[in-house]
């Protein structure tokens, strides 16, 4: 579990690589750092919903990201706030 | 799509744009094909991505959908290719 | 060919007639699902937004639960996902968009709109919000935070935005008025 405040880096998996899959953390978010918001809740795992197969619950959390560490054209104070699922996530 | 360079200095087409009644038919029928258990919003988007990426750009956002919807009723075997086939020679 | 490049149209017709050969799903229930979907509109939004406007409670229940906040003004929000709800303030701007697909809180706004899902509305919002928001003539202060919120998962996210100056004493009816479609994705601010 992840605590509000608590730095986590996006894996730099590419799980498209291996095989037919269906993945909701976006490319230009893989092996980014940011910063853990909150906890959403718990959701069955889309990965598997998208082949109708049993899916666990996982934990979704609020990530907060600079703009300017996801872009070299990007900067200033903007950010960007994305929904991401535990096990995509790691202590940064 | 998140930040894709060919996309990056193409205008927004901001003008409404009317839904058909094809529209409306498919957008129902994936509502209804969720509520059953027959299809969920993921196996949808899954089916999404697996379109080629150059009829991907080429199909409007319900044509994506029908075709999504197809592919996922027979990978699920909720109809079947000959199925398919013989209601599309009698349409 | 594959079956699947059938031209759309006739294969909506076939996968249509199957599924009612099936006992699956009937022409009424699709005729049924469409009236109620096209009800759903962001006129909906807009009272919630006039509510939060006026009603200090209201607004603290529609940041804390916005389905709950939808349900108290009689929207329906069965089986739809959790609603998120953004506030505007003089320091942070929102702005939603999906990158993977076209999430949008339908239940509240109706139907998600044409640019909504374009490929370029989708690139450009996380990589260069403000100028995205040119494209509505949509100019903030350099001092306002942009905060970009990409609707990847099971929540659904609507944008609060400020009340427009010059609107004290307003009616929540009058106050809805003026409330559109993007004001509540953020690519527009509200104006009296």
């Amino acid at each position: 579990m992840f605590a509000p405040g608590a730095a986590v880096r996006v894996k730099g998996d590419w799980p498209e690589a291996r095989g037919p899959v269906h993945i909701r953390t976006p490319h230009y978010l893989r092996g980014r750092r940011g910063t853990v918001v909150r906890l959403l809740g718990a959701f069955p795992n889309p990965e598997d919903l998208a082949f109708a197969r049993p899916a666990e619950a996982r934990a979704l959390y609020h990530v907060a990201f600079g703009l300017g560490d996801l872009w070299d054209d990007a900067g200033g104070s903007d950010e960007l706030m994305v929904e991401l699922y535990e096990h995509w996530l790691e202590a940064a | 799509m998140g930040g894709v360079p060919k996309f990056m200095c193409e205008a927004v087409d901001i003008e409404p744009h009317a839904l058909t009644d094809f529209d409306r038919e498919v957008d129902a029928m994936r509502q209804i094909l969720s509520a059953k258990g027959l299809m969920s919003v993921d196996e949808l988007r899954r089916g999404i991505e697996a379109i080629p990426e150059d009829q991907y750009h080429r199909l409007s956002y319900y044509r994506k959908w029908i075709r999504s919807i197809a592919d996922n009723l027979m990978a699920r075997g909720v109809i079947t290719e000959a199925e398919l086939l013989a209601a599309l020679e009698e349409a | 060919m594959n079956i699947l490049e059938t031209e759309s149209e006739r294969l909506l017709d076939a996968v249509r007639g199957l599924l009612a050969r099936k006992g699956l799903v009937s022409p009424a229930e699709i005729a049924e699902r469409i009236a109620i979907t096209d009800a759903a509109s962001p006129g909906q939004g807009a009272r919630m937004v006039a509510k939060a406007w006026t009603d200090p409670a209201f607004k603290a229940l529609m940041l804390e639960d916005g389905g709950k906040a939808a349900e108290a003004l009689d929207i329906p929000m069965r089986g739809t996902p959790p609603l998120g709800v953004l506030e505007n303030t003089p320091e942070v701007h929102n702005l939603v968009v999906c990158t993977l697909c076209s999430c949008y809180p339908r239940a509240v706004l109706g139907y998600p709109p044409f640019w909504y899902k374009s490929a370029a509305y989708r690139s450009r919002a996380v990589r260069d919000p403000r100028g995205l928001l040119a494209e509505w003539k949509t100019v903030l202060s350099p001092d306002v935070r942009v905060r970009v919120v990409d609707s990847t998962a099971d929540y659904r996210w609507m944008v609060l935005p400020m009340r427009p100056a010059g609107t004290g004493g307003w009616s929540e009816e009058r106050l809805a008025g003026i409330v559109r479609e993007g004001d509540m994705v953020g690519v527009t601010v509200p104006n009296r």
